[in-house]
């Protein structure tokens, strides 16, 4: 049997409606032959990790555009590794560069901001799992 | 893979959802541990309500079926769901989207505990299935993860697709209930006596029945129906596909379904179809592993060397198609295990 695709889930955790860029990554993604469980907006960490169990994920997405990233991402992790996942969690949006080294030090496994190619976008999620598998 | 099957099996039997995600991965990926598998769950298997659901793109599945899923889980039911959606021909990449109706799905206080475990435990399961493609064995996943479900305790077991490919129909319609889900607006009755899926249907589903032309789609249906039983296709227990009207968006008319979907049970258990409908799946699954077995070695002699000779032989003028194909299909068939 071939290599499986990568299963990415994409979300948008707690009150943030802006949903074009995640639809965006979600159309990018799975152009580069990943398999997109798309939630959506208005998530829990709690129905992220259960979407994460049952679908068996390589990646979680968060897409992030209310300056929530510095408390959210932190807690998405956290409660990532507290259910024994090691899923990675990538965020993508708008974070100021001074925050990109707190995320790292939290356990973000990367961050992608405006601008980052198509090319950009696939090759950091294959890296990420790849680190992780 | 390294944690052992029948360990993440033993776990997926005690109710643990994680094993049985990674289980359901095997499944997709298939091969010789998906084999296994199959093997160890077998016995276990038999006893789940199968539901189909399949109706067209935006006509409201995955909103209906989140709505049942969610009731009926309130109510004590510990039901599955196996969302089906279409891989890209191009790139074999997926966005699979039911999730966002389903999970949103008012789920009753359950959803909502506080507790995380609790929640949980009482939640549905749902995986989300990409169709990777007519070698990816969509044919012999589907049913085979339907099993594992059935197998490990969850009832009822709802395969939800969109209907479109031959595959998809012979799940749906291998299904102890078939679930058509039509809605205003999609054509008249000369569609409706169209062959195909409404054929299978043992319930129609008219949703979205708030909106204007509902009630043309239920007579239409009807008149369907009569000439069904005009032409002597009605089933010769004499059972009539019942047409229900819903609203699922807001919560009407789905205990309505669920409570057809059961009728159809009983009828099924009360004319002994259920046994031959359990055998049928079986028949498919097995028809479908044979297939892909075969159409696998088709792939490996199409490019072995003397594949590859056969066939350009057809370029030039001295070898036509039929006799090409005549000539692989003899070494395919006598040869099986010729490797390329």
């Amino acid at each position: 049997m071939a290599d499986a695709p990568i299963r990415i889930i994409l979300a948008k955790l707690g009150l943030d409606g802006h949903d074009r860029g995640i639809k965006v990554v979600a159309r990018i993604l799975r152009d580069s032959g990943m398999e997109v469980i798309y939630l959506g907006l208005r998530q829990t960490t709690d129905t992220i990790i259960s979407a994460a169990e049952e679908e068996d994920v390589d990646a979680i997405g968060l897409s992030m555009h209310n300056a929530s990233h510095m408390t959210l991402a932190p807690a998405m992790v956290e409660a990532v590794r507290a259910a024994g996942l090691e899923t990675p969690v990538i965020v993508g949006g708008i974070v100021p560069d001074e925050d990109l080294e707190p995320l790292a030090a939290a356990g973000v496994a990367a961050v992608l901001g405006p601008g980052s190619s198509a090319e950009e976008v696939a090759a950091t999620v294959r890296q990420a799992v790849n680190t992780n598998r | 893979m390294t944690a052992n099957i029948s360990d993440l099996y033993a776990q997926a039997r005690k109710g643990e959802r994680r094993p049985l995600g990674r289980l359901l991965s095997i499944v997709e990926r298939g091969g010789p541990d998906a084999d296994e598998l199959s093997a160890l769950i077998h016995a276990d298997a038999g006893s789940a309500h199968i539901i189909g659901v399949t109706g067209s793109p935006g006509s409201g599945k995955s909103t209906l079926v989140g709505q049942l899923v969610s009731d009926l889980a309130a109510s004590g039911n510990k039901p599955a769901v196996l969302a089906v959606d279409p891989s890209s021909p191009l790139t074999g990449g997926a966005i699979l989207g039911d999730r966002v109706r389903i999970d949103r799905e008012p789920g009753g206080a359950a959803a909502r505990s506080a507790d995380r475990t609790t929640a949980q435990k009482h939640a549905p399961f749902v995986r989300s299935m990409a169709t990777r493609g007519h070698s990816g064995g969509l044919a012999l996943a589907v049913p085979l993860a339907v099993r594992l479900f059935d197998a490990v305790g969850y009832d009822p077991v709802i395969i939800e697709t969109v209907g479109v490919g031959q595959v998809e129909v012979d799940v749906v319609s291998a299904a102890d209930t078939a679930v058509v889900v039509m809605t205003p607006g999609m054509g008249d009755s000369v569609q409706a006596n169209k062959a195909g899926l409404l054929e299978v249907a043992d319930l129609f589903v008219v949703n979205k029945a708030d909106r204007p032309g509902a009630e043309d789609v239920r007579r239409d249906l009807d008149l369907m129906l009569d000439l069904s039983h005009m032409t002597g296709q009605e089933s010769s227990t004499g059972y009539r596909p019942p047409i229900v009207m819903a609203s699922a968006l807001h919560g009407d008319g789905t205990s309505n379904v669920w409570q057809a979907a059961v009728a159809h049970r009983g009828h099924l258990d009360a004319t002994e179809q259920r046994v031959s409908r359990r055998n049928y799946r079986l028949q498919t699954e097995i028809r479908a592993r044979v297939e892909h077995g075969l159409l696998l070695a088709a792939d490996a002699l199409f490019e072995s060397a003397h594949g590859r000779t056969v066939i350009s032989r057809t370029e030039h003028a001295d070898l036509a198609p039929n006799d090409a194909s005549q000539e692989l299909l003899n070494l395919l068939l006598n040869q099986p295990e010729e490797s390329p």
